[in-house]
């Protein structure tokens, strides 16, 4: 079989979509593919970059599959430029000397950042941003410097504006053209765009044009602006646009734009037929697209062709972005300048709120053809499917912008053809969705993972949540989130009206807001809420009989309905005497004994009726009860840190004793587990719990969201270098608005996986106070702190607690119970082993 | 059935509301007895056939579409607090015992070892 030699020249993001593409069609081996790429590393998300701030991690960019090169014969140069094309022999030569054959070549080079022609461009700390080396040397030159400035106020000087802000750098944005994001955004919205980001403290000058660069006297350099304005400032970052990367092209002869940009055909093809353009580099049209999404179809279409379908075609893209700069929301959608003949615009604009929308409806006011949101993108997801499937508007125009006087412009998803395009950037419609739902994917996780749907800007995952609600619905898959029959709301909702209402009990809640008796799946939840809320002791006559066997018992229930003990061990640091104790409990009740996963000491197989006795031992000596039990704060892991190691630099086993004693007892949605580290080595796997700490020369960075068990995350930096009071109080509210919003039994990683907003939005709330809800949050943990109480020893004085822990109600003991004895312990009989005294009854 | 007789096994306020107690009964049986928050009384088998464990006196009580019900606290299976029928699982059902009050206390009617 003869095979072709396809030679890839870029490894970037349409590169990698092309193998993607390509490899998915060529199931009998028939190309031998080739690619060089001028990066040190293989395809990563581009789009993502700005991440590589916050973890500096640029494995968890990467756009490469593991396997993916062996599998598919895939070979890849590094670190290797392709210097000359000759067309005739059909060569690539490489900066190494090689000489590549092809049968067909794709040029996917992308673009490279345009720095304008201004005396001093290249003086050292100016920077660009498009690669992670520019990043590194953005990092480095962010030492010792004070100031940053970013020349270009479009969509990645602003990105960039909020990197050099995250440095900690006062951040100036330079913008010659008399508005933000020139492109996307009319007058009116830019202003308020501004005003916005002024406020988060980033200087804005539009209307500025940079002259020259030289020397400054405070700072490294002095920009000078041409009137008598000048700017100091110790790196400057420009992102003045982009421009097609296409030197190989216009060195070989292929058609080029007047403007650059190699032109294609709606195959893809440049004017050589066997060299395929995408990407950043091609110009379809008369334009280029400095979008993923539009790449993304261009590989797909020239994988297809390549491959030999010829009705394979790439017939230009939507230019719609929908974008979290700093905070704010921005989206622009089709024609956002209202450039059509005819067009109308409504506009609204709320300035207190910071909110501006404008609507771009066709001359017959039935089509939406364009619109600009800053401030509030909410409704981007269905004003884009208005305009993208050419729908007939649900009523006035005016009500598309307006605040909710009424209800927003209802637009199901289920209103939507199954032709509409619901993700861009990776071009599944909604029939992909359904036939993907229809396989079996019925969560938005399985969808994503299935059809890459939201998988790469994110824009529009919350559409793709809508599609999957109704479609399930539609199926008959019970999707509404209320707790179960007994009430119509979500947890969330109860917590809400738990907390304004005041309630404190069960009964209350269901007489106001609920019906029936309960069950075993709101009652836990109701009592979990009413701890996180009022801290009452959960034996309290009320509360009880909301408690799980574990929580009305303080144990947890084994599979023979004997108990477990846990003393709480902070940090996992115990004294030998006090190691002693708990072996001397242990063998006096001969319990199974085992070091835990959490660095303590579980005993397995105490009798209810055993449970006092045994608590009020360990309670004498010191000990008080581990919440092993509850969905609450579980353990603070430690590693030995600065106290001995020699890589130490805190003392982490201190703080994750004082972590653990502050949020000790503390009940939530789920079990919450943190962990301390006193240096990167991470002995402590910090970064696979709820919370993580890590120590750090200057203090500690904060991690947040990790899960170890049965789908590992994980955990995101969140916030770094913070003393110990910083940490705690920003621990403190991240807690409360976890247990706040969380739904029930969802760990901080799902929950944080749903959040809309992301990251970002959780850093905007936690960190800089958005909602306002700071003071709200820290008086809530306070309240929790001070009325800490140890369960056990509450219990052990109260005599009417006491009476609840016995097994009969009319005898002592329980003579039901048969062990065996294995490796030196006893453990429950597995029911072969048993001496068959039921059924002889 | 002229075997059958009412037992006692305990005081009222031996059973706090909306909770449960096992109860010994002869020859090594176990009967769940609850006491709902209206103050009705219901007596079940102690032993979940599911684990083999008698656990049921500390299952959470509730109801589910209009029957009362207890959960195991082990796998969670419901069973129906009048009829002993499992929710989960038609083939199971655990024997029920009548349950009265007298003069503050409790009884069950149990028929003596078959
Ligand atoms: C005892 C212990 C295992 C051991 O022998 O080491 C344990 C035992 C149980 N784990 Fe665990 N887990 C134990 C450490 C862990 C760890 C490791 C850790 O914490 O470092 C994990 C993974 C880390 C994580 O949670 O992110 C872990 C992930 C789970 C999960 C899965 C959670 C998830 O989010 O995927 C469950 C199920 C659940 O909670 O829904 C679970 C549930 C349980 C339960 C409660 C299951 C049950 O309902 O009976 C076990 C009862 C414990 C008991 O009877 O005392 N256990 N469990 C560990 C107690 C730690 C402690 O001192 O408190
Ligand atoms: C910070 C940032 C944020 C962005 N945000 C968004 C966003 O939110 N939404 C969006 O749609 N788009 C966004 N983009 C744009 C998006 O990243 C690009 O559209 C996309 O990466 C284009 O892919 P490409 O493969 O054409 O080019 P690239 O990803 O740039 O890949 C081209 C590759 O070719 C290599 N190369 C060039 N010449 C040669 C040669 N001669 N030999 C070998 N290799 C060569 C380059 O080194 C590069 O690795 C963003 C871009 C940046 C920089
Ligand atoms: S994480 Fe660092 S300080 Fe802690 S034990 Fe490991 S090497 Fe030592
Ligand atoms: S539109 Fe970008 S991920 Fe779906």
């Amino acid at each position: 079989m003869n095979e072709q030699k396809v030679l890839l020249i870029g490894h970037g993001m349409v590169g990698q979509r092309f193998l993607e593409a390509l490899t998915a069609r060529d199931t009998g081996r028939r190309y031998r593919i080739t690619v060089l790429g001028e990066e040190p590393r293989p395809a990563y998300d581009r789009v993502g970059l700005t991440r590589y701030f916050a973890d500096r991690d640029a494995a968890a960019l990467s756009l490469l599959p593991d396997g993916f090169l062996e599998e598919h014969g895939i070979e890849l140069k590094l670190g290797t430029r392709a210097e000359h094309i000759d067309r005739q022999a059909r060569t690539v030569r490489t900066d190494s000397g090689e000489t590549l054959h092809y049968d067909k070549l794709v040029l996917a080079t992308g673009s490279y950042p345009f720095v304008p022609p201004i005396d001093g461009n290249d003086r050292d700390h100016c920077f660009v941003y498009r690669t992670i080396e520019d990043l590194d040397a953005i990092i480095a030159g962010g030492e010792g410097a004070r100031v940053g400035a970013v020349v270009g106020g479009g969509l990645l000087g602003l990105e960039a504006a909020k990197a050099l802000h995250d440095l900690g750098l006062e951040t100036h944005v330079v913008e010659f053209a008399p508005r933000l994001m020139a492109v996307q955004v009319d007058d009116a919205g830019g202003g308020l765009l501004r005003d916005k980001i002024q406020d988060l403290g980033v200087t804005v000058h539009t209307g500025t044009g940079t002259r020259a660069i030289v020397d400054g006297q405070d700072h490294r350099h002095r920009m000078d602006f041409g009137d008598d304005r000048h700017l100091e400032t110790d790196l400057i970052v420009f992102s003045a646009g982009i421009r097609p990367q296409d030197t190989l092209a216009r060195e070989c002869g292929l058609s080029l734009g007047e403007r650059g940009g190699v032109m294609i055909d709606d195959h893809c093809l440049t004017s050589d037929p066997d060299i395929y353009a995408i990407g950043e580099v091609a110009l379809w049209d008369n334009r280029v697209f400095g979008l993923v999404a539009p790449g993304y179809q261009m590989a797909e279409a020239a994988a297809a062709h390549l491959d030999g379908d010829r009705e394979a075609a790439f017939r230009g893209a939507d230019m719609s972005t929908k974008l979290k700069l700093m905070g704010v929301d921005v989206a622009s959608i089709g024609d956002a300048h209202g450039a059509t003949p005819g067009a109308r615009s409504t506009v609204f604009m709320d300035q207190a709120a910071g909110v501006y929308k404008k609507a771009v409806v066709s001359e017959c006011g039935k089509k939406l053809l364009g619109a600009v949101l800053v401030g509030d993108a909410a409704d981007y997801g269905t004003l884009l499917q208005l305009c993208l499937n050419d729908m007939d508007l649900p009523g006035d125009a005016a009500a598309l912008v307006a605040p909710a006087a009424g209800e927003a412009p209802a637009l199901g998803a289920d209103a939507l053809p199954d032709t509409a395009q619901i993700c861009s950037c990776n071009n599944v419609s909604k029939g992909d969705l359904c036939a993907a739902i229809d396989a079996g994917c019925h969560s938005v996780g399985e969808l994503k993972a299935e059809t890459r749907a939201s998988a790469t800007c994110g824009g529009c995952a919350a559409l793709v949540k809508q599609v999957l609600d109704t479609e399930l619905e539609k199926r008959g898959v019970a999707v509404n989130n209320h707790v179960c029959e007994h009430f119509a709301h979500s947890r969330q909702e109860l917590y809400h009206l738990v907390r304004v209402d005041g309630i404190r009990t069960f009964e209350e809640l269901l007489a106001r807001h609920g019906s029936g008796h309960g069950c075993d799946v709101c009652k836990p939840t109701v009592a979990s809420i009413l701890a996180s809320c009022w801290n009452e002791h959960v034996l309290d006559p009320a509360l009880a009989g909301l408690q799980d066997t574990n929580d009305y018992f303080m144990a947890n229930m084994q599979r023979d309905g004997t108990y477990s003990v846990v003393p709480r061990v902070p940090g996992g640091e115990i004294t030998p005497d006090k190691l002693i104790v708990i072996g001397e409990v242990a063998r006096k009740y001969d319990l199974y004994t085992k070091i835990t996963g959490g660095q303590r000491v579980d005993l397995f197989g105490a009798r209810v009726d055993q449970l006092p006795a045994i608590w009020r031992e360990l309670i004498d000596a010191g000990f008080e009860s581990g919440h092993a039990y509850g969905k609450a704060m579980r353990t603070v892991k430690s590693c030995v840190g600065s106290t001995w190691c020699r890589y130490g630099v805190q003392d982490s086993v201190a703080m994750s004793i004082r972590l653990e004693e502050r949020y000790r007892g503390l009940r939530g949605p789920h079990k919450i587990k943190m962990a301390v580290s006193g240096c990167t080595r991470e002995c402590a796997e910090a970064q696979s719990k709820d919370v993580g700490v890590i120590a750090t020369e200057k203090g500690w960075n904060l991690y947040v969201c990790g899960n170890g068990g049965m789908r590992p995350r994980h955990a995101e930096l969140f916030a770094a270098d913070l003393d110990d009071d910083q940490l705690i109080r920003a621990i403190d509210r991240f807690l409360m608005f976890y247990i706040r919003t969380a739904d029930r039994l969802q760990r901080t990683a799902a929950w944080r996986e749903n959040l809309e907003g992301g990251l970002d939005y959780l850093k905007a709330v936690i960190l800089e106070d958005s909602l306002g809800l700071g003071e709200e949050l820290d008086a809530q943990m306070a309240h929790i702190v001070e009325t800490y109480q140890c369960e056990w020893r509450a219990t052990l004085a109260d005599p009417e607690k006491l009476k609840r822990f016995r097994h009969f109600v009319n005898d002592e003991g329980d003579d039901d119970l048969v062990y065996v004895r294995e490796r030196e312990q006893r453990r429950p009989a597995y029911p072969h082993e048993r001496i068959p005294v039921l059924e002889d009854a | 059935m002229m075997n059958e007789q009412w037992r006692a096994v305990c005081r009222l306020d031996d059973i706090e509301p909306e909770t449960g107690v096992g109860v010994r009964l002869p020859d090594h049986r176990q009967a769940a007895l609850f006491r709902t928050r209206d103050d009705r009384l219901f007596a079940l088998d102690n032993h979940d056939p599911f684990s083999h464990a008698n656990v049921l006196a500390r299952g959470l009580l509730g109801s589910l579409q209009g029957r009362r019900v207890v959960a195991s606290p082990i796998y969670k299976q419901h069973f129906c607090l009048d009829t002993g029928q499992c929710l989960e699982d038609e083939g199971v059902r655990l024997s029920v015992y009548p349950v009265r009050v007298s003069q503050g206390q409790v009884e069950l009617l149990v028929e003596p070892s078959p």
